[in-house]
């Protein structure tokens, strides 16, 4: 006969409302640790679907996922020239927040270096990778921007051409994928009268100066469009990507471009460590901490309860021992009751997780790994939690019975 | 040759007295007790309360050690003074049932399965602790409430599945303290004829509390405890 046994199903209900409180417990921490990792992927996605074997960013900088990296655009077409090297791509990457319909969309502008990336790579669920140099955009489901529907900014109007799904930037937000231009546009966009009053400020400037007294040609040409003037750069980029040709070698490549004194380079992996160990670093330690909390409030919560379990039949532990049952037989009973508790608590809390993390706004992603990680807590925080209980039936003296 | 066999007594204490405190709180609650009882033997121990008849018989049940004397049961010495000679719990689980006031059953544990539990306590296998716990509740009149949790007995079932779990390992001595106390003198009847009836068919020696001496009849013997000290009655 299983003593354990026969208590719960005495106090099913008891038992089974503590176990459904232990398994919420239990569910967040779970939870944190499907946070971390939806953290992770989702700082990784990009990187990883880009597929590039080299960054190259400005001089002195740790690349555009860890701070603000500006390079000329035509940076492209001097690494397309280095042997070993297959592709060159501009990145551009930054956030806007619009308001659409009524309520606020924030959004990652992805720009695709149109022609030779149309966002074939992206997986998509609906719709078509980019067809035009402009005017259209990839976005990702979390965004609820429906197929063709339009979305205005800055100063042009959008069409979602594709929908896409788990596409999101290290911060949560939705990626929207536009052709670099577009990207840019919507970078860079200024309200007209900002360019009219740069444009005035730009003649003012010119007017003040020998050269624009002697050339008139060039206050016309101050007042006119940026793109007209040569002395003004195109607008910068965050990094270009580089893929190394087949049989190339990449660190002999890496090497060749890092030799250049305007630029620094990483690796793929060089990236992934900045954003792991770097960007989220902080977040990782947080959510690890709360994590450690969790479990030791968790070992408390049901140490206490079981320890209540345990006084309340602290009669009966003394009318056993008055019978002469051995220690072991009252050990088990606390012991397999937490264990029982702990593996119960554990399959509310995977499948009360299964359901409702899915819902959560930021990726929650549950592993194997954590699975089994969770379990091993749980074995050794029910374990830890009867201890208490398991002390207090020990120090029991059979005479308790006569009391 | 097992010693609990023989025709050596049931239990036999010698000098046995219990002290609690000390210096100016110091209470002797029993004093230079020598008691024998013999197996198949049902004796009543009587007094007024705080006369030490419950600290005897925590003593000889050995679960409260006295300061000083000697236990021996069925011929094994079990304690000198407060000094264990051997396993108490085992020795318990093996020889000694109790039965109190209170019945004291396990009250997540039906009828058979709170005799059961004594059995099994002793490694009888399950199915055979079963059927000897359901011959026990049949024989004390309660099988047909086998199956019923405690707080469906009434207090006269109570005490007769106490009873029926006490007796479930045969052991040689049986310690009930007040066991009628909480029940109507009919029921209170029944339960002490119950005794007699185990102790002179089954061989086990009883030794009962009480307070009730309308059934002083069914003891073999009876003593009266004072202030300590034992004596005949």
């Amino acid at each position: 006969m299983n003593l354990a046994a026969q208590d719960i199903r005495h106090n099913v209900g008891r038992f089974a409302l503590t176990a459904v409180g232990i398994g919420l417990l239990l569910m967040i921490v779970l939870g944190m640790s499907g946070i971390y990792r939806g953290m992770i992927d989702d700082a990784l996605i990009v990187v990883d679907r880009i597929g590039a074997d080299l960054w190259v960013v400005q001089r002195g900088t740790r690349g555009p996922f860890a701070e603000i990296s500006r390079l000329p655009a035509n940076l492209e077409d001097r690494l397309r020239a280095v042997p070993g090297v297959a592709s060159a791509r501009t990145f551009v990457s930054h956030n806007v927040q619009r308001e659409h319909q009524g309520k606020p969309l924030r959004m990652n502008i992805h720009g695709l270096a149109w022609p030779e990336d149309k966002g074939a790579w992206v997986t998509l669920t609906a719709g078509r990778p980019l067809g035009q140099a402009h005017y259209e955009m990839i976005a990702d489901a979390s965004l609820g921007l429906g197929l063709g529907e339009k979305l205005a900014l800055g100063k042009d109007t959008y069409t979602v051409v594709g929908v896409t799904k788990g596409m999101v930037s290290s911060g949560g937000d939705g990626i929207a994928f536009l052709t670099t231009r577009d990207a840019q546009a919507i970078q860079f966009d200024l309200s007209g009268e900002a360019i009219r009053l740069e444009r005035a400020a730009r003649v003012q400037r010119a007017v003040g100066q020998d050269i624009g007294q002697v050339q008139p040609l060039l206050l016309e040409r101050g007042g006119g469009l940026s793109s007209g003037i040569p002395a003004l750069a195109r607008p910068m980029v965050s990094a270009i990507t580089v893929r190394v040709a087949n049989g190339a070698d990449a660190a002999a490549v890496a090497a060749t471009i890092a030799a250049w004194p305007d630029v620094s380079v990483h690796s793929r992996d060089d990236q992934v460590q900045l954003l792991v160990h770097g960007m989220i670093d902080k977040a990782r330690r947080q959510i690890g901490l709360f994590r450690v909390l969790l479990v030791i409030i968790s070992t408390i919560i049901m140490a206490l309860i079981l320890y209540t379990l345990t006084l309340d039949k602290i009669h009966d532990i003394a009318m056993l021992k008055l019978m002469g049952a051995r220690n072991g037989i009252i050990v088990g009973l606390i012991l397999q009751q937490a264990l029982l508790l702990g593996a119960i608590g554990y399959g509310i809390a995977v499948l009360l997780g299964d359901w409702i993390f899915p819902k959560f706004p930021r990726r929650v992603l549950i592993t194997p790994d954590d699975l089994w990680a969770l379990a091993a807590i749980v074995a050794a925080l029910s374990v830890v939690s009867s201890l208490l209980g398991i002390w207090k039936a020990m120090r029991v003296e059979p005479n308790k019975v006569l009391s | 040759m097992n010693p609990l066999s023989t025709d050596t007594p049931a239990i036999e204490v010698s000098d046995l007295t219990k002290i609690y405190g000390s210096g100016n709180t110091e209470v002797v609650a029993m004093k230079d007790v020598n008691l024998r009882v013999a197996k198949g033997e049902v004796i009543a121990l009587l007094g007024p309360s705080g006369a030490g008849k419950s600290t005897l018989l925590t003593a000889m049940g050995l679960i409260n050690p006295p300061t000083s004397g000697r236990i021996v049961i069925g011929g094994v010495p079990v304690l000198d003074g407060p000094q264990p000679l051997l396993d108490l719990r085992a020795f318990r689980r093996h020889h000694l049932g109790f039965v109190f006031q209170k019945a004291n059953l396990i009250p997540f544990l039906n009828a058979v399965q709170n005799v059961q539990v004594a059995l099994e306590i002793n490694d009888t296998p399950p199915r055979q602790a079963r059927k000897r716990a359901l011959e026990l509740l049949d024989y004390l009149g309660v099988a047909d409430r086998a199956n019923n949790l405690p707080d469906a007995l009434s207090g006269g079932q109570q005490q007769r599945v106490a009873v029926a779990r006490a007796l479930a390992n045969q052991p040689s001595l049986i310690l009930a303290d007040e066991p009628t106390a909480a029940l109507d003198s009919h029921r209170g009847r029944q339960v002490m004829e119950l005794f007699r009836k185990v102790a002179h068919q089954r061989g086990s020696a009883v030794i009962v509390v009480t307070h009730d001496h309308r059934s002083l009849d069914v003891f073999d013997r009876t003593y009266e405890m004072e202030d300590g000290g034992l004596r005949s009655g």
